[in-house]
C-alpha cells in the first residue's frame, strides 16, 4: 500500500520558478503558504533566461509605459488582450524596482541607475526606432532572478515541498461551483502519495517545450501542470502560438540571448549578406522573434543557408569589442565555445530557430484568476508565468517581457489567491483524493508491453519539428495529428525497467510523456483550427492574417478521452481580443 | 569573415563508461557497473547517461534539467574530477580508457548519482542568503559601476555543489561550511547596499567557518561557473581580520 500524507495550508502554488516564488513572496507573510515543485528552486528554467526585463525605467533615454503597450500588441500581431498589456507596462516599473530592493545585482549606468540595453521589437514613439528599455544582468538575468527571487523566500521562511511531482488536481463542489480542494503530489525520494489542500491554489508551472526536438527547454519541461489542468476538463487558450527563438545553436537548440543582437550582432547568411535588411528594413536584426525565425528557416529553405549542409545562418558578433562581449554576454559567447568549439571572438556563430515559449496557455483574467470558459472564473484557482494565458503576448511574445509577465503576473496571483483565502474556507476533500495518481502511477508500472518511453518521446518529438514547427499547413498538421493518434497507442503499451520506491524517475518520465502526448495533441490540433498566419503561427496554405475570421483567442476543450481519432475529444471555440487603444494595423518593423 | 567550422560530420565511436551504482532498496553495497554506448565527439557526458538510460537500463538514476550549465543539477564526479555532466564534452576526455562517472563526494548517497542536497543547502541558508538593507527607497538604490564588478564574480553560483565536495577539509568534517556557502556570504558582505556584512563576517569567524579552509584550489578548479572560490574564501579571511569588507 502506498502511503498516503495529508497537509492543509491557505495557499497552495505548484511550481517554484519566477512567477511561483513572486506570488510565494507576494503570499507568504499573510497566509500559510506552501510551494510544490518538482525541481530544486534555483534549478527551474527561468534561471535559464538570459537578456533581460523589459521596464520603461527611462533610464538611459525618453520611454514610456504607453509605448510598451504598444510595442507589446502590436509585437503580438494584435492578439494580445491590450487591458492586460498596459497592466504589464504599467506595474513594469515597480515590478524591476522590487527586484533590485530584494537585492538583484543589475548592471548599472555610470551614475549607479539600473542599465538598459536594446531588444527586439521594443521601440520609441510606435516603431520609430529601437529603445533601450531591458533592464539586465549580464547574460544572466533570468538566473540573477531566481536567485534573487529565492533568497527572499528564504528570508521569509516560505516552505517548499522539493522534488515533489504534483500529478492531479481533486475539484469539489462548494455552494453550486467546482472549485479546486488540493492537489495530489508524488515524493521523488519515497515514492510516497502527499495530498496538500488548499483555500487557494496558483499554477505556475512553466512550459512543455519538450514537445520539440530542437528546445531550448529544459527536460523538466513537460507542462504537467498545464496537463492537469486539461485533464480536469478545464481550458487551454491560444496553444496553437508557440515561439520559436531564432537563435539557438544550430543542432543543439540551447538559447543564445536576443541581447547578443540588442548589442549589435548581425544575423548573416552563407554569402555574408545582413538578409534582415530585406525583411525588416527599418529595425533589421531587432525584429520580433518570429519575424526572424521565420527569415532564418526562409534563408535556409531557398539555399542561403551557411554551412556544409547548408541548414542555418550566422550570429556575427566578430565586430564588437571582446570587452563588450566579455562584460555583458559572457554566458552565452562561452556556450558557443563549450557546445560548438566556436570563438565568438572571431568567428560567426551557427544559429538556428530553436522552441522556446509557449504564448498560450491556462486562460485567466488580469487578476491571475484561471477560466472556466471565456468569462467565468473558477473560484479559488489562479495561474501565472508561462503556464497561463493572460493574454499579454497574444501570437507572438517580445523578449524581455517574459521575464516581465512572471514578476508581475506572478505577484498579482499572490496577492489576489490571498485576499480569496482570507475570506474562503478550505473546501472538503472528497474521499479517495489520491486514487487517481495510485490508478495512474500502477497503469504505468504494470504495463506490460514492449515500447518503450524514450522511443516514443523521440518520434512525439520528431513529427512536432517536422510538422508543427515554423511554417505548418493543413497536411503537416494532420500528419502530427495522426502520429499523436499512434504514438497514444504505442504508449498504452509501454513498460519501465525500474520497478522501486526511491527516486524512480524511470517511471515519472512515463507519466510526463503522457502530458506531453495530450499538449502536442492540442497544438496541433488548435494549429489546424486556426486557418490564418498571426505571428509565430504561420500557416503556408493560409499566408495573410485574416481579421474577419480569427481576430479572436481559440479555447481548447476537451470533450472526452482520446479515441484514436484525429482531434476526437477536443473541442475548439473562439473568444474575443480585448481592445483598448489600438486597433488591428498590417505589421511592419 | 573567417571560415566557418564545420559541424555537421562528426565521427561517432563507441565509449565505455563504468558507473557508480546503488540502491539501498536492492543492495546495501555500491558497485560499479560498465556500459558500453556508441557516442559523438560533441555529445555531453548527459548525453551518454541519457543514452544508457533511454536505450539499456532504465533504473539507472541521476539528476538534469536545463542540460547546458545553468541550473546545477547534474554535478557529478567524472574521472575523479568535479563536474557537470552536460557541460563536459566526450571529446574532452580521453576515450580510449573507460570514462568512470560517480556521485560527489561527502554528501550522502541516496541512489546511483542522486546524492542528498539537504547538508548542502542548510549551509547556505545558515550564511544569511539575502540582502539586508532597512531604507525603503521608493526607486533602486544605487551602486556605482564600480561597486557592482566588486561581488559580480560570486553572483554567478548555481548552487551545484561541485566546489564543496570536492574540498578535502569537507569530506573529512561535514560540519564545514564549505567553498558555497562562503562563496553566497561573500556576494552579500561585499554587496555596497548590505548592511549586515558584520553578522555574516561573524557567522564564518566559527570555527566551522571560513579558517577551515586549506586553500588546496580544488573548489576554484571544479566550479563549473569559472568562479574563483578560493579568492573569494581568502577576501572573507581578509574582511574578518579587517573587522568590515
Amino acid at each position: 500500500m502506498t502511503k498516503v500524507h495529508h497537509h492543509e495550508f491557505d495557499v497552495v502554488i505548484v511550481g517554484a520558478g519566477g512567477a511561483g516564488m513572486r506570488a510565494a513572496i507576494e503570499a507568504g507573510p499573510h497566509a500559510r503558504t506552501a510551494v510544490i515543485t518538482k525541481l530544486f528552486p534555483t534549478r527551474s528554467h527561468t534561471g535559464a533566461a538570459q537578456g533581460g526585463m523589459a521596464a520603461a525605467l527611462a533610464n538611459v533615454e525618453e520611454d514610456s509605459w504607453e509605448w510598451h503597450t504598444f510595442d507589446t500588441v502590436k509585437g503580438g500581431d494584435y492578439l494580445v488582450d491590450q487591458d492586460a498589456a498596459e497592466i504589464l507596462a504599467k506595474e513594469s516599473v515597480q515590478a524591476v524596482i522590487d527586484l533590485e530592493n530584494m537585492g538583484l545585482p543589475f548592471n548599472r549606468t555610470p551614475d549607479g541607475k539600473i542599465d538598459q540595453r536594446r531588444f527586439g521589437g521594443h521601440t520609441r514613439d510606435h516603431g520609430k526606432a529601437p529603445v533601450r528599455r531591458s533592464c539586465y544582468a549580464a547574460d544572466r538575468t533570468g538566473h540573477m532572478i531566481l536567485q534573487t527571487l529565492y533568497q527572499t523566500c528564504v528570508k521569509l521562511g516560505i516552505e517548499f515541498f522539493n522534488e515533489f511531482y504534483v500529478l492531479d488536481m481533486i475539484m469539489t463542489e462548494v455552494d453550486g461551483q467546482e472549485v479546486p480542494a488540493a492537489v495530489v503530489a508524488y515524493d521523488l525520494a519515497t515514492g510516497e502519495i502527499h495530498i496538500v489542500r488548499g483555500k487557494s491554489i496558483v499554477y505556475a508551472t512553466g512550459g512543455f517545450g519538450k514537445i520539440f526536438k530542437t528546445t531550448s527547454n529544459a527536460h523538466t519541461l513537460t507542462g504537467d501542470g498545464i496537463g492537469i489542468i486539461w485533464r480536469k476538463g478545464l481550458p487551454l487558450e491560444d496553444m496553437e502560438f508557440y515561439q520559436f527563438h531564432p537563435t539557438g545553436l544550430a543542432g543543439l537548440g540551447i538559447l543564445l540571448s536576443e541581447a547578443a543582437r540588442g548589442e549589435g550582432g548581425i544575423l548573416r547568411n552563407a554569402s555574408g549578406e545582413r538578409f534582415m535588411e530585406r525583411y525588416a528594413p527599418t529595425i533589421k536584426d531587432l525584429a520580433p522573434r518570429d519575424m526572424v525565425a521565420r527569415a532564418m528557416a526562409n534563408e535556409v529553405r531557398e539555399g542561403r543557408g551557411a554551412g556544409p549542409n547548408k541548414d542555418y545562418v550566422l550570429l556575427d558578433l566578430t565586430h564588437l569589442e571582446p570587452a563588450v562581449i566579455d562584460a555583458k554576454l559572457p554566458d552565452i559567447t562561452e556556450f558557443a565555445r563549450t557546445y560548438l568549439g566556436v570563438e565568438p571572438y572571431t568567428e560567426p556563430v551557427p544559429v538556428f530557430p530553436t522552441a522556446h515559449y509557449a504564448m498560450g496557455g491556462i486562460p485567466t483574467n488580469i487578476k491571475a484568476e484561471v477560466l472556466r470558459d471565456n468569462d467565468t472564473v473558477v473560484p479559488g484557482l489562479y495561474a501565472a508565468g508561462e503556464c497561463a494565458c493572460v493574454s499579454v503576448h497574444g501570437a507572438n511574445r517580445l523578449g524581455t517581457n517574459s521575464l516581465l509577465d512572471i514578476n508581475v503576473f506572478g505577484k498579482r496571483a499572490g496577492m489576489y489567491a490571498v485576499e480569496y483565502a482570507k475570506t474562503a474556507k478550505l473546501p472538503p476533500l472528497p474521499d479517495n483524493a489520491e486514487a487517481g495518481v495510485i490508478a495512474l502511477l500502477d497503469k504505468v508500472r504494470n504495463s506490460k508491453g514492449d515500447e518503450k518511453v524514450a522511443v516514443l518521446r523521440k518520434e512525439l518529438q520528431d513529427t512536432m519539428d517536422a510538422n508543427a514547427q515554423v511554417y505548418r499547413t493543413e497536411e503537416s498538421l494532420n500528419e502530427a495529428l495522426n502520429k499523436i493518434s499512434e504514438l497514444r497507442a504505442r504508449y498504452e503499451k509501454i513498460s519501465i525497467q525500474d520497478h522501486g520506491q526511491r527516486f524512480n524517475t524511470d517511471l515519472l518520465e512515463a507519466v510526463e510523456l503522457g502530458f506531453l502526448l495530450d499538449l502536442a495533441e492540442v497544438l496541433a490540433y488548435a494549429s489546424r483550427e486556426r486557418r490564418e498566419s498571426r505571428g509565430g503561427h504561420f500557416r503556408e496554405d493560409y499566408l495573410e492574417r485574416n481579421d474577419d475570421k480569427f481576430m479572436v483567442h481559440s479555447m481548447l476543450y476537451r470533450e472526452g478521452e482520446p479515441t484514436g481519432e484525429i482531434g476526437a475529444g477536443i473541442r475548439v471555440d473562439w473568444k474575443p481580443v480585448v481592445i483598448t487603444n489600438y486597433q488591428p494595423m498590417e505589421r511592419k518593423y | 569573415m573567417s571560415d566557418v567550422k564545420e559541424i555537421a560530420e562528426i565521427p561517432s565511436f563507441t565509449v565505455k563508461l563504468s558507473i557508480r551504482r546503488f540502491d539501498p532498496e536492492k543492495s546495501e553495497e555500491a558497485s560499479w557497473q560498465e556500459y558500453e554506448v556508441e557516442m559523438h565527439a560533441t555529445d555531453r557526458v548527459l548525453d551518454a547517461l541519457h543514452k544508457i538510460k533511454w536505450e539499456q537500463d532504465g533504473s539507472l538514476t541521476f539528476r538534469r534539467s536545463c542540460a547546458h550549465g545553468v541550473c546545477g543539477s547534474d554535478a557529478v564526479r567524472i574521472n575523479g574530477r568535479n563536474r557537470l555532466a552536460c557541460k563536459t564534452l566526450i571529446k574532452d576526455l580521453d576515450i580510449n580508457s573507460t570514462i568512470t562517472v560517480e556521485p560527489i563526494k561527502g554528501l550522502p548517497v541516496e541512489k546511483d548519482l542522486i546524492v542528498d542536497m539537504n547538508p548542502f543547502y542548510q549551509a547556505y541558508k545558515d550564511i544569511n542568503p539575502f540582502l539586508v538593507a532597512n531604507d525603503k527607497p521608493e526607486k533602486e538604490r544605487l551602486q556605482s559601476p564600480e561597486d557592482r564588478a566588486r561581488y559580480d564574480d560570486t553572483t554567478k553560483c548555481i548552487l551545484c555543489a561541485a566546489c564543496t565536495t570536492s574540498c578535502p577539509v569537507f569530506w573529512t568534517d561535514g560540519q564545514y561550511f564549505g567553498p558555497a556557502a562562503i562563496v553566497n556570504a561573500h556576494r552579500f558582505i561585499f554587496d555596497s547596499r548590505d548592511e549586515e556584512a558584520d553578522v555574516r563576517l561573524d557567522i564564518l569567524n566559527d570555527k566551522e567557518g571560513v579558517w577551515r579552509c586549506r586553500t588546496t584550489f580544488n573548489c576554484t578548479e571544479a566550479c563549473p561557473r569559472g568562479i574563483e572560490v578560493t579568492k573569494a574564501i581568502a577576501e572573507v579571511k581578509q574582511a574578518i581580520l579587517r573587522g568590515r569588507p
